[in-house]
């Protein structure tokens, strides 16, 4: 469904993306995996329309990537992006003008999971509570791909398991999700996929179920295997 | 659940259920979570949830009645063969562990029954 075909990003000397050839198909969670720095963001970035590759192209459905197409992919970054002012609620009706697929009846579904209201001001939300609020209005577009960079960065037990419940609870045969984190356990059981990214090149694609019961290799194995020992991020 | 991550996760979900079953936690003829339900309650990939079903209705173990759901068999006798089965394979691991340990299988029995009267 979204793939890239030897897709290369640079910025300046610096190559983020190296000729990475990937494809994302629906029914699926793809966990992408890599220290930080490995060019998971620039990919997803890329496959969200907003950062232009140097080279290679992004397609969706087999054609490039087009306004059209970018209706399609629910893209959550890493940076903040809700104004001060905003309450929770706020952030709905922002989503509601911005994304003719978002649903408010979802969005309010997925805030009582999550265990917040729409009173709450966006300024006073814990870490944890911030996370889960960027989930909320993303899932609660009716996309046909989301991608989550980093949705489990820095946040405590209860948040995650919230998150990684959300995450299961939106797959669907239609869908493909595609979620990156530098903390490789926590997608251990939810992914079908790893996709390990090195200095900015794809290593391989896994299925983690086939590569469990052929070679009794648990994701964190091959990171270790992949990415050595030596002052990784955990 | 806590899974051991270097295993296939399926293969454990289907021997929590058997143990669920064995152990009278769940009845024959019980009604099973969807399969949606199954990937939210173990915090699991759906397709490995869809994975458990089609394993355990292969093995005789669930049935499907078109649009209600997933159901345990009603055939007492296969879960008390799924009993015996499990208990068949907690004692052959035993032993095996014991053999490892360097301790003959009649020394291992021997141990058992000793800890059992250390007990009573």
């Amino acid at each position: 469904m979204l793939e890239s075909r030897n897709i290369t990003k640079k910025f300046g000397s610096k190559i983020a993306v190296d000729q990475v050839t990937l494809k994302i198909e629906p029914g699926y969670i793809y966990a992408m995996l890599g220290p930080n720095g490995s060019g998971k963001t620039t990919w997803m970035k890329m496959a969200a329309g907003l950062v232009k590759p140097t080279s290679g192209e992004m397609f969706f459905d087999g054609e490039p990537l087009s306004v059209e197409s970018r209706r399609h992919i629910a893209y959550m970054s890493t940076e903040p992006y809700f104004y001060a002012w905003m309450t929770v609620g706020d952030v709905g009706r922002y989503y509601k003008d911005f994304f003719e697929d978002f649903s408010p009846a979802r969005f309010s579904d997925l805030l009582r999971r999550m265990e917040l209201t729409e009173d709450l001001k966006t300024k006073s939300l814990s870490s944890g509570m911030m996370a889960k609020l960027k989930i909320a209005v993303t899932m609660a577009r009716d996309a046909r791909v989301i991608m989550l960079d980093e949705p489990l960065n820095g946040i405590d037990l209860l948040a995650r398991e919230d998150i990684t419940r959300s995450i299961t609870e939106a797959a669907g045969e239609d869908k493909a999700i595609l979620v990156s984190s530098h903390l490789v356990d926590e997608l251990e059981t939810i992914s079908d996929y790893a996709i390990f990214i090195k200095n900015g090149h794809l290593i391989e694609v896994d299925n983690i179920e086939e590569s469990r019961a052929e070679a009794g290799k648990s994701i964190v194995d091959r990171y270790r295997e992949i990415y050595g020992h030596g002052g990784q991020e955990w | 659940m806590k899974f051991n991550t270097s295993m296939p996760i399926y293969l454990q979900v289907i021997t929590a259920i058997k143990r669920d079953l064995v152990t009278g936690k769940m009845k024959a003829g019980d009604k099973l979570p969807s399969g949606r339900e199954l990937a939210t309650l173990y915090e699991i990939n759906p397709n490995t949830a869809a994975r458990v079903y089609s394993e355990l209705e292969q093995e005789g173990i669930t049935f499907t009645r078109r649009g209600l759901g997933t159901y345990v068999t009603e055939d007492e006798a296969l879960i008390r063969r799924l009993k015996e089965e499990m208990a068949e394979e907690l004692v052959t691991r035993f032993l095996e562990e014991m053999k490892e340990l360097g301790i003959p299988p009649e020394d291992a029995i021997n141990m058992a029954t000793n800890a059992l009267s250390r007990k009573l």
